[in-house]
């Protein structure tokens, strides 16, 4: 099966500071911002901004993981329901920052679900999508306000995030399908 | 691994996989509680119907939460009320139930068996809420959670049931589920109230409760069912009390983080000494959550089998 590289793990690095430096400068510092990660690789991205973050605002930011497997628009179909990993957000989102982090939009479905999600947990003053990947093909009028990298790709190809944390290395690809 | 079960009759059928991603489930539907807004849209457009033929409120209400929680739409079927009181069948009102869209089927039955007569005939999911004295798969379910998260594990763990095994389809199921997780099941009570189906699966036999708790990390008390007493099984309450009853003094020998459950409704002063009732419902109220936690995830992997299939 081919393979080609779009990132490499000094883009990927360089590519979460430029993403970090621009949230700090929309959101005017760090002050009302709370980062939810989507599982799986959402969350290791996520994890890696607010270190940014911290680093360079010295505020933390609070920081949640979401599963949206029970948020799916797929699960009246007849399909392989998956696991229903834990959501996990400790704090109020009323009136914040919401920063979702995906590692790759696609069809928009999976923001879709993640939105519904986080408006079950309050009413944030707005949220605002990074992904790592911008791969095209939308199926939804979801777009993203951070994007690491856009590529045009055919439906029958595969983009896959791999990070440190699950992968064993950090590098973008791309397969044919 | 995926689930295959569209239906979930009861832990024997169950393997040891299947029982551990349902508890790994339940662990994920217990954040759902936990927020300000308990509700996923998971079953959206499902139609349960709670079909129970026997009286009970905490089952009943557990799973009509559990649907609840996951959106779905909810019908409730009580003997009282029902045309059951007219003399229509089982399988007629199921089938009813069936043409008015209900999709998933909780049925609690005093016949053992009945869950698999309708899983036969049906094409619902069947979710067994209590068969007779044969099996009750979302208790001991809740039991082996509620054991897993107070423990941190169940494999290798001593864990003691006492009382009238025989009756008990709690006890059936916990003594399968907890011998498939790999636990150290004993089962204690007098001699005319442990059933055959002990040996074959491999828990011990004992006839003598203080022996029984020697080193236990788990006791499980069964209720004395009053309603199940047709013939005589032993002399006198206060005898069965005497020898079978939990108090402080009996309890020595066990670990000294013994945990005490229950699945109510307590009969205090007769399976539990009130000081150790009192112990024992700090467990029981966890085991009230997390029950509906474990019920939310039947109802997802059974739904979702179903689908599949």
């Amino acid at each position: 099966m081919a393979k080609k590289v779009l990132m490499d793990s000094e883009t990927i690095d360089r590519t979460i500071v430029r993403i970090t430096s621009e949230i700090l400068e929309k959101n005017k510092g760090a002050k009302e911002l709370v980062v939810v990660g989507v599982r799986t690789r959402g969350v290791h991205i996520a994890e890696r901004i607010v270190k940014r973050i911290n680093k360079l605002e010295k505020i933390k930011p609070p920081m949640g993981t979401l599963d949206i497997t029970l948020y799916r628009d797929d699960l009246r179909r007849k399909t392989e329901w998956p696991k229903v990993e834990r959501t996990e957000i400790p704090f109020s989102v009323e009136d914040k920052e919401v920063i979702l982090v995906d590692d790759v939009i696609y069809t928009g479905r999976t923001t879709r679900a993640a939105l519904e999600e986080i408006m079950d947990f309050g009413r944030p003053s707005s949220i605002q999508l990074v992904t790592m990947v911008d791969r095209g093909h939308r199926e939804l009028p979801i777009q993203p306000d951070y994007v690491g990298i856009v590529v045009n790709t055919l439906s029958s190809e595969k983009v896959r995030v791999h990070l440190k944390e699950t992968d064993g290395k950090d590098e973008v690809i791309v397969k044919k399908g | 691994m995926s689930f295959k079960h569209k239906h979930i009759l009861g832990l024997e059928e169950l393997t040891a996989q299947e029982i551990t991603l349902i508890l790994d489930t339940a662990e994920s539907m217990k954040e759902v509680s936990e927020r300000d807004v308990k509700k996923v849209p998971a079953l959206r457009g499902v139609t349960v119907c709670n079909l129970f033929y026997e009286p009970s409120t905490r089952t009943r209400s557990s799973f009509e939460i559990a649907e609840k929680r996951l959106s779905a739409d909810v019908l409730n079927f009580t003997l009282s009320h029902s045309s059951v009181t007219k003399g229509e069948t089982l399988l007629d009102t199921a089938r009813n139930l069936e043409a008015m869209g209900a999709s998933v089927i909780v049925i609690r039955h005093p016949l053992s068996g009945a869950p698999w007569l309708l899983a036969k005939e049906l094409n619902s999911s069947i979710i067994n809420a209590g068969d007779g004295s044969h099996e009750h798969p979302s208790q001991a379910l809740l039991d082996l959670f509620t054991i897993r998260e107070i423990k941190g594990k169940i494999k290798g763990l001593k864990v003691v049931i006492v009382g009238d095994i025989l009756h008990s389809r709690v006890a059936r199921s916990n003594v399968w589920g907890l011998i498939k997780l790999g636990a150290e099941v004993r089962v204690v009570g007098p001699p005319t109230l442990i059933p055959r189906y002990i040996q074959k699966a491999k828990a011990k036999t004992y006839y003598n409760l203080e022996e029984a708790i020697e080193g236990a990390d788990v006791v499980i008390m069964l209720r004395i069912q009053m309603e199940r007493q047709e013939s005589v099984y032993f002399p006198s309450l206060r005898e069965y009390s005497r020898f079978y009853g939990l108090t402080r003094e009996k309890l020595k020998g066990a670990d000294k983080d013994v945990t005490v459950m229950h699945p109510g409704p307590i009969n205090r002063g007769i399976e539990l000494s009130s000081d150790i009732a009192d112990d024992a419902s700090s467990v029981i109220l966890d085991q009230v959550s997390n029950g509906i936690a474990v019920r939310m995830a039947m109802f997802y992997l059974a739904v979702s089998a179903g689908r599949n299939q």
